[in-house]
């Protein structure tokens, strides 16, 4: 079936809001008063059971947070979060489940219902699972999930698989108790605790997330991703993610989000550490469909989350591709520091916004090692009343002989009430490094959807199809089985913005 | 197959169409000339839907159906086809998907099973060869980068893939050489049968050599001002608009 048929089929059997993962799960949970200070993240790492350098750790981060300011650089208007009404710890009251067998089955029949069963399909009942909607990597086989539910990471799948070829999948509150001298020597190297804001907040009080390390020569046998769901109310989620890719290790890693649709404004403050070593590759994807608020801009998720890796070894590559279409705010800058000589990152961007939405995205490329070479891609699609905004820094050290960027910066505009906005900051501090930067802006004209709608493509069709050859070159970046999803997501973010 | 009757549209308070009737039988080709800004093309869009024009007067019937009533989409999928004077282009649209998406949304419309990834291929490859077009045309985007006469082309060609019932040329000769001249009346007379009807609109007696119109009408400042047999377009062909239009002023 072409992807636009599929689109129209999803759109059609959407509800009239549109966001179809906004339902609510009823579970009983171990929830922690509002309010955030020391013996909150106190109560944190009690819960978690944690060694007493993370508590120092959260608590030197605490202690830099309660320091700083909120940024207010970026291109988004929000009235002021109150830190203090928001629960910073909401887990299922269950025990933690030692096997799949003991997940709560209210929890397995929400991730069915999301399109994620979180089973370890046999590779012949994959194709049963077909069904999945705008998520993630259900059903299908060959993709190891973590499954993070506000604050406690609920289930991961084919874990022994993985272990077999050395490979530690797991969530980060466990790989600080298996592998504590992998966490200890790696978390915060990356985004230093007091990094930003946003960041420094995190380190504070981060619930759960994801721990991956690929040993020295392995290529990971599967796709790993995590998947991760705010339920609770008011509740804030903070999760932390850490990649380690060893000497000639390889891994494709894709997360996704999901939230219930609520009146009021929901935070999520994440934070993604990647290490990659000599020769090493990380191929990191993101398909971002928080729950981006209603017609009028009332609730959705504020989206504040440093993404970060070191290129350290030398020819390391980082690649991130992110489909962004959810999120009430989203302020979210992948970026890689290209320290190992021949280093590579690229970024690869769709961030789409309608409504009232508001993104300010994009990347950062700090050239450090000889001949490194970064790229970037960013398509910004912005439609009802809607501001879009691209962000980026090339930043060439002086030691950065023979470095090479290209920036590539699209943005296409959905009728005439959104605005899009592209902030391109370059800094060559070496003569032998060369910075392309190329930026287009294009409409969807009347002109072209009539077309269409005359060769019998309804509107939505005709949209979804412009809108997907404009991000083609972002698209074909994603795993294949997660670039049929994300082009479905983009017709549904749309839904409503033409007519 | 289509009776229009006194139909009058305007754009931005300007009125272009001042009351058309017209009617074109299933199974023949009728040719409209006039000179340029007349509302050929106009006539084109309102039949075609443009949201563009606001319809102020009159009626159009589509085999029956009230054609003004119906989306742009549902009038092509009732099968109606307009070959745009000016093809739009669609960056980063591979031709052949947009075909086969319209196709199929054309085919669910008519309640016809979808064609599946390689059966469409087969068949736009048979037209597309039948159009001596070249064979990448179908892999680029949707007229990016095409010249103006393999615009025209591809739009014989979307004509061939969704073989309409009634097909509005709108100057689909323009600008093109003898020979692709041939091969674009070629695509039209590949599809004529009783149940196809074309309205062509043209300016020159080359193309009609080839498709020999059952009725040529002349449409001047909105309205048809003259109506006849083949010799009409000869006749101007020779003598021009001026008298034609004149005697009708
Ligand atoms: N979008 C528009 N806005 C204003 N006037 C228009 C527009 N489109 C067409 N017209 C006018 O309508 C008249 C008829 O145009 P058109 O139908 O394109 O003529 P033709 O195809 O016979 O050359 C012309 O005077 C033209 O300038
Ligand atoms: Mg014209």
């Amino acid at each position: 079936m072409p992807a636009a048929t599929e689109t129209i089929d999803t759109v059609q059997s959407l509800t009239q809001s549109g966001y179809k993962w906004g339902f609510e799960t009823d579970i009983e949970m171990d929830i922690a008063p509002k309010g955030l200070t020391a013996d909150t993240v106190r109560m944190i790492s009690a819960k978690k059971e944690e060694p007493e350098w993370l508590l120092d750790w959260r608590l030197a981060a605490f202690a830099a947070w309660e320091a700083m300011v909120e940024p207010n650089w970026a291109k988004v208007g929000y009235p002021k979060i109150d830190y203090q009404d928001i629960h910073y710890y909401a887990a299922p009251k269950r025990p933690a489940p030692k096997s799949l067998d003991d997940v709560d089955p209210e929890l397995l029949a929400m991730y069915e219902k999301l399109g994620i069963p979180l089973k370890e399909r046999a590779a012949l009942a994959g194709v049963e699972g077909a069904g999945m909607e705008g998520v993630i990597g259900s059903g299908n086989p060959n993709i190891a999930i973590d499954a993070v539910f506000d604050s406690v990471s609920v289930a991961t799948t084919f874990r022994e698989t993985l272990a077999k070829s050395g490979v530690i999948f797991c969530p980060i509150s466990e790989a600080v108790r298996e592998h504590p001298e992998l966490v200890r020597k790696y978390l915060g190297t990356v985004v230093p605790v007091s990094d930003n804001y946003f960041a420094a907040l995190n380190s504070a009080v981060f619930t759960d997330g994801s721990f991956v390390y690929i040993p020295k020569g392995v290529r990971c046998p599967m796709e790993l991703s995590t998947y991760f769901r705010i339920n609770a109310k008011n509740s804030g989620q903070f999760e932390r993610t850490l990649i380690i890719a060893d000497d000639g290790a390889q891994v494709s890693y894709l997360e996704g989000c999901t939230a219930p649709m609520r009146d009021e404004n929901q935070l999520h403050a994440a934070v993604v550490e990647l290490v990659a070593f000599d020769d090493a590759q990380i191929k990191y994807s993101t398909v971002q469909n928080w729950y981006p608020g209603d017609a009028n801009g009332r609730g959705g998720i504020y989206n504040f989350v440093t993404k970060r890796a070191a290129c350290r070894g030398a020819r390391s590559k980082v690649s991130w591709t992110q489909v962004e279409t959810g999120s009430a705010i989203t302020w979210k800058y992948p970026s890689c520091v290209l320290q190992g000589e021949g280093s590579v990152g690229e970024f690869y961007s769709v961030a789409v916004t309608n409504n009232r939405q508001q993104a300010d995205t994009g990347t950062k490329m700090i050239h450090i090692g000889k001949n490194t070479r970064s790229t970037i891609v960013s398509k910004g699609i912005s439609a009802g009343r809607s501001d879009n905004t691209y962000r980026g820094l090339v930043r060439i050290l002086p030691k950065a002989s023979g470095a090479r960027n290209h920036t590539q910066c699209d943005s296409l505009l959905i009728g005439d009430q959104c605005g899009a906005h592209t902030v391109p900051y370059i800094e060559s501090r070496n003569p032998t490094a060369k910075v392309e930067h190329e930026a287009t802006t294009s409409k969807i004209a009347d002109d072209q959807l009539f077309y269409c709608r005359s060769r019998g493509l309804s509107e939505e069709d005709a949209v979804g199809l412009i809108v997907n050859g404009f991000c083609k070159e972002v698209l074909k970046e994603l795993p294949m089985e997660f670039a049929v999803e994300a082009q479905k997501l983009l017709a549904v973010s749309l839904e409503g913005s033409v007519g | 197959m289509l009776s229009v009757n006194n139909l009058a549209a305007r754009i931005d308070e300007k009125e272009i169409l001042r009351g058309i009737s017209l009617d074109v039988p299933a199974g023949q080709v009728h040719a409209i000339m006039g000179p340029n800004g007349s509302g050929k093309s106009t006539l084109g869009y309102v039949l075609a839907g443009h949201e563009g024009y606001e319809v102020t007067g009159g009626s159009v019937t589509f085999g029956g159906a009230d054609l003004l009533a119906m989306e742009p989409e549902e009038r092509a999928a009732a099968g109606l086809f307009l070959a745009f004077q000016a093809p739009l282009e669609l960056p980063g649209v591979n031709n052949a998907n947009f075909l086969r998406t319209a196709l199929n949304a054309v085919r669910r419309a008519r309640g016809e099973a979808e064609l599946d990834a390689v059966g469409f291929l087969r068949l736009a490859r048979t037209e597309s060869k039948r159009l001596h077009m070249p064979d990448d045309m179908l892999k680029r985007n949707v007229n990016v980068g095409f010249s103006g006469g393999e615009k025209k082309r591809n739009e014989v060609l979307q004509m061939a893939i969704l073989r309409p019932k009634l097909a509005v040329l709108d100057e689909t000769d323009s600008g093109l050489d003898i020979d692709a001249l041939r091969i674009v009346a070629d695509g039209v007379n590949a599809l004529r049968s009783p149940e196809f009807s074309a309205l062509v609109i043209t300016h020159h007696q080359r193309l009609l050599d080839h498709l020999v119109p059952d009725r040529v009408h002349v449409l001047s400042r909105g309205r048809i001002v003259r109506s006849g047999g083949p010799e009409l377009a000869r006749e101007l062909e020779a003598n021009g608009y001026a008298g034609v239009v004149a005697d009708a002023a």
